[in-house]
């Protein structure tokens, strides 16, 4: 086709690792988002979607760099607005399989309202917020889970205002799969993108992940290797079907437990919205477009 | 009984050539409706119809008109002054009296409504609408029904066509519950056979209309038009939220598209409507998104996204007075400037204004097709006025105007670059497969031809020009301007938007009075026509008429537009907020102000 031919980077009908990437991120050395990066790699590779098919959306932050990063179609949206974004591309494409990555500023803050509806609408995506409770790209200010005593540049003295619960957040706005994962497990966040991703209807992801410039160590406590304590979720103690448990996995102490904290079968927008279109065109006898509108028309003479 | 003792003499039949009849009542009394039935009617008769209404900002009602310009030849504007009021309440009479003409006839509720016994200036004809319209469908009606029965009236009064009214009534009724049609027939009855001659000597009849009775015209308001026109320019998805007076066509779209194969989405805010109608387009099938006032506002920083990412959408602004939550319900064009320059940045988009009910269809799906071949977000501006008013009008040609659309995901050859420089951009939606492997990145950051940032000096100024240029090139391929009236002469006026009627209006009479003026009605805002300049160079002077402020400097926003773009001191400014449409003196007194005629030589 083209008379001077550009090195091949992805290859139709095979997902490689090689294939995936493209610029090198941007993120300052040791940034937890690396990992939740690789691990995105290394889940696409094992899921085989068709390149071509697969979408990668980010709203604004450090964190929304992340399109830039992988070799799919990509867009890098406006602050705050990825989901209902999203929303519109699943909504459009059954076809498409639509991943959204984000901070906690575009999740819980200037977005916090699309969450709870992209929840009860039940739209068919999968949304990872990289929690890091801080501003990073604007450089230290204080977020929405910023937790109370953190020294920030809107608030040097400390943060008083109580933080969002994230979890509780995420339950609360009716998704129908929610999990917790840690950036430094990449196995275990591995495992939550994939059962996302399968996931039919709206799944949502809190990854900690660490910001090595602006808030240092604040996910030791849930890393290991740091000292601190990975927990799982047990699931066969724990029904991830049952909301009132779910719940009480959102309240427990820091760093709480990762894994699937809820999953419920609900019909999805998309679905819905496609058994409407089939039992419409049912009843109009399948007419063609301008056929339909004549007698849209027809009526109004 | 007719509460007007008055000598019995026959009735005479009276020639007119149009009426303009005001309803006055209450919104819950159905006063909508009869004006829809008269117009819909109109258009069935091959007479031109206007409608014109309020409606209270309130929801449990409150004083409403609704006003029907009807008769054969042009009808341009809704009418300055009534020749006919039907008050239903003494706030109606109170409130309108003063619009109905010398010579008019006030037609009136006589239970409720008690005239001036000292005015003389015109007819006044009182029936007992409510205590009639209760005999006739038994007393559970309570008063409702009496619209029916003062369509009746206006029936006999207007010998309108019985006939094609109650083929009217059960296409609008047939559905329900058969009493209810029964009901409607019995009250209009009840009008109908009322002895209105015994009190109004007069019968009026309109003239003849010259085509035959099966014209193809269709009678519609300018939201459903312009809802039409979406459908038939291929858009197929859309996502709105709740606002006055957008709200129609939303609601219109989401009824609509399933049908179609499509999805329109009530979002739950302004933000997300856009940003997912772009998502839409995105995807590769081109959207719509819409509101009214502040909701505009609102929508403005996805809009830049769109301009800077390159994506088709379709924008409708229903404008309404501002500023704030303003006047919802009255018309203004205040938001021209908004439409054009309203997001952050140098943002260049395209601005289109439909000029009556019948354009809301043209222009619409116009806007669709600038989206898709400039991939550009283009705004659609309408008025409160052009909402809710009812037209009649030649049925469009479907054969040539319907675009069906189409998603393209073919393949894409491996040069292929989402922002390349050397053409105006189409993306490849999600689902192209690219030969060369790499697939591309749409952003609001600036980017190379990849669609990667860069914030490379020269690449901004690049990536600048070719976002300008593009529109730029639009206004090369649009269609000349048209002047209506004198190519040359005293004074052009120039429009846009919903003030097509009453401009055109007062042109007509201006030249029947031997001025020599000419019209021009601006659809393309942003660009604008090229050809403007040299127009108006033929004309001593320019004056632009439009519904929104003289702000600081003492001109509306299209004439500081034109000012600023041809330096032409003849451009002159007549604006007006003060929510309503712009009566025929209102231009004529605004013509003689900046250029009176006894300076004329004819």
């Amino acid at each position: 086709m083209s008379s001077a031919p550009i090195a091949a980077k992805a290859e139709r009908g095979v997902l490689t690792k090689k294939g995936l990437q493209a610029d090198h991120p941007t993120w300052c050395p040791g940034c937890g988002d690396f990992a939740v990066l690789a691990a995105y790699y290394k889940t696409l590779e094992k899921l085989k979607l068709p390149q071509q098919n697969i979408v990668t959306l980010a709203g604004i932050g450090c964190s929304s760099r992340f399109p830039y990063f992988v070799n799919t179609h990509g867009a890098h949206f406006i602050h705050g607005r990825s989901l209902p974004f999203a929303s519109g591309v699943s909504m459009a494409r059954d076809d498409l399989h639509v991943f959204v990555f984000g901070g906690d500023g575009d999740g819980f803050s200037i977005g916090g309202n699309h969450l709870d509806h992209a929840g009860r609408k039940n739209f068919r995506l999968t949304y990872v917020i990289m929690d890091n409770f801080v501003y990073g790209l604007t450089k230290k200010q204080t977020s929405p889970t910023s937790p109370a005593g953190f020294k920030s540049k809107t608030d040097p003295w400390g943060v008083f205002d109580r933080p969002t619960n994230p979890m509780r957040k995420l339950l609360s706005s009716g998704a129908t799969f929610v999990a917790r994962t840690h950036a430094t497990q990449i196995k275990h966040m591995m495992e939550m993108y994939e059962r996302a991703a399968k996931h039919d209807g709206f799944s949502v992801i809190e990854v900690l992940s660490e910001c090595v410039e602006f808030y240092k160590g604040a996910f030791d406590a849930g890393n290991p290797r740091k000292g601190g304590a990975f927990e799982v979720i047990d699931e066969t103690e724990h029904d991830v079907g049952d909301m009132a448990a779910a719940l009480a996995l959102a309240e427990e102490p820091w760093p709480g437990k990762f894994g699937v904290y809820y999953e419920s079968k609900h019909p999805t927008k998309n679905q819905l919205e496609r058994d409407l279109i089939e039992a419409t065109r049912e009843k109009q006898g399948q007419k063609s477009d301008k056929e339909l509108l004549l007698q849209t028309f027809a009526s109004m003479r | 009984m007719p509460q007007n003792s008055a000598t019995p003499t026959p009735a005479r039949e009276e020639l007119i050539r149009d009426a303009v009849i005001r309803l006055s009542g209450n919104s819950q009394d159905g006063i909508q409706s009869i004006g829809g039935f008269l117009a819909r009617l109109a258009g069935r008769s091959a007479q031109e119809v206007m409608t014109y209404m309020t409606i209270p900002a309130t929801i449990s009602g409150g004083p409403s008109i609704f006003q029907v310009r009807m008769g054969t030849g042009e009808v341009l504007s809704a009418g300055d002054e009534a020749d006919f009021l039907l008050a239903f309440y003494q706030h109606s009479y109170d409130n309108h009296i003063g619009f109905l003409k010398e010579g008019g006839v006030l037609l009136y509720d006589s239970d409720h409504v008690e005239p001036d016994e000292g005015e003389s200036r015109f007819l006044k004809v009182g029936v007992p609408i409510s205590a009639l319209t209760v005999e006739a469908l038994g007393g559970s009606s309570r008063e409702k029904g009496k619209n029916l029965f003062a369509l009746g009236l206006l029936s006999r009064i207007f010998k309108l066509d019985v006939k094609k009214l109650r083929l009217i009534f059960k296409e609008r009724f047939g559905g329900k519950a058969e009493d209810v049609l029964r009901n409607v027939n019995l009250a209009f009855d009840a009008g109908f056979s009322y002895p209105i001659d015994n009190v109004l000597h007069r019968y009026y009849a309109f003239h003849e209309g010259t085509e035959d009775d099966d014209s193809s015209q269709v009678t519609m308001d300018g939201n459903t038009a312009l809802t039409l026109g979406l459908i038939a320019g291929g858009v197929r998805h859309g996502s709105g939220y709740p606002i006055t007076p957008w709200s129609t066509i939303m609601e219109m779209l989401r009824q609509q598209l399933p049908k179609y194969g499509g999805v329109f989405v009530q979002a739950e805010d302004e933000l997300a409507a856009v940003s997912m109608a772009i998502g839409f387009s995105y995807a590769g099938n081109l959207a719509v998104t819409g509101s009214s006032g502040p909701g505009i506002s609102l929508k403005m920083e996805a809009l830049g996204w769109a301009t800077m990412a390159e994506i088709p959408l379709v924008v409708v602004n229903i404008q309404r007075g501002g500023p704030s939550t303003g006047l919802p319900t009255n018309v203004e064009q205040s938001d021209l400037l908004q439409a054009i320059y309203g997001s952050h940045g140098d943002c260049p988009r395209v601005v289109l204004a439909a000029q009556n009910v019948e354009d809301c269809f043209y222009i619409a799906r116009e806007a669709c097709e600038i989206a898709r071949l400039y991939s550009v977000p283009v705004f659609v501006l309408s008025d409160m006025s052009l909402a809710s008013r009812i037209e009649a009008f030649d049925e469009p040609d479907l054969d040539e105007l319907m675009i069906e659309p189409k998603l393209d995901t073919v393949d894409r050859p491996a040069d292929f670059k989402p922002y390349d420089l050397r053409r105006i951009t189409h993306h490849a939606p999600p689902g192209s497969w690219v030969e060369g492997g790499v697939f591309p990145q749409v952003t609001g950051l600036e980017h190379d031809e990849s669609g990667h940032p860069s914030a490379n000096p020269q690449m901004h100024v690049e990536m600048m020009t070719k976002r300008r240029e593009k529109i730029q090139k639009l206004a090369d391929a649009l269609p000349a301007s048209q002047v209506f009236g004198d190519k040359e002469g005293e004074v052009l006026v120039v429009g846009w938007g919903s003030t097509w009627g009453p401009i055109r209006e007062t042109v007509i009479r201006e030249l029947d009075r031997g001025r020599k003026v000419g019209h021009l009605q601006v659809r393309y805002l942003n660009p604008l026509p090229n050809d403007l300049g040299e127009i108006f160079r033929r004309f001593e002077k320019i004056l632009v008429v439009e519904m929104n402020n003289e702000g600081l400097y003492g001109y509306g926003q299209l004439a500081t537009l034109l000012r600023a773009r041809y330096c032409n001191p003849g451009i002159r400014s007549l604006s007006k907020t003060d929510g309503l449409t712009f009566k025929i003196k209102e231009i004529m007194r605004g013509i003689e102000a900046i250029c009176p005629s006894q300076t004329t030589s004819k």
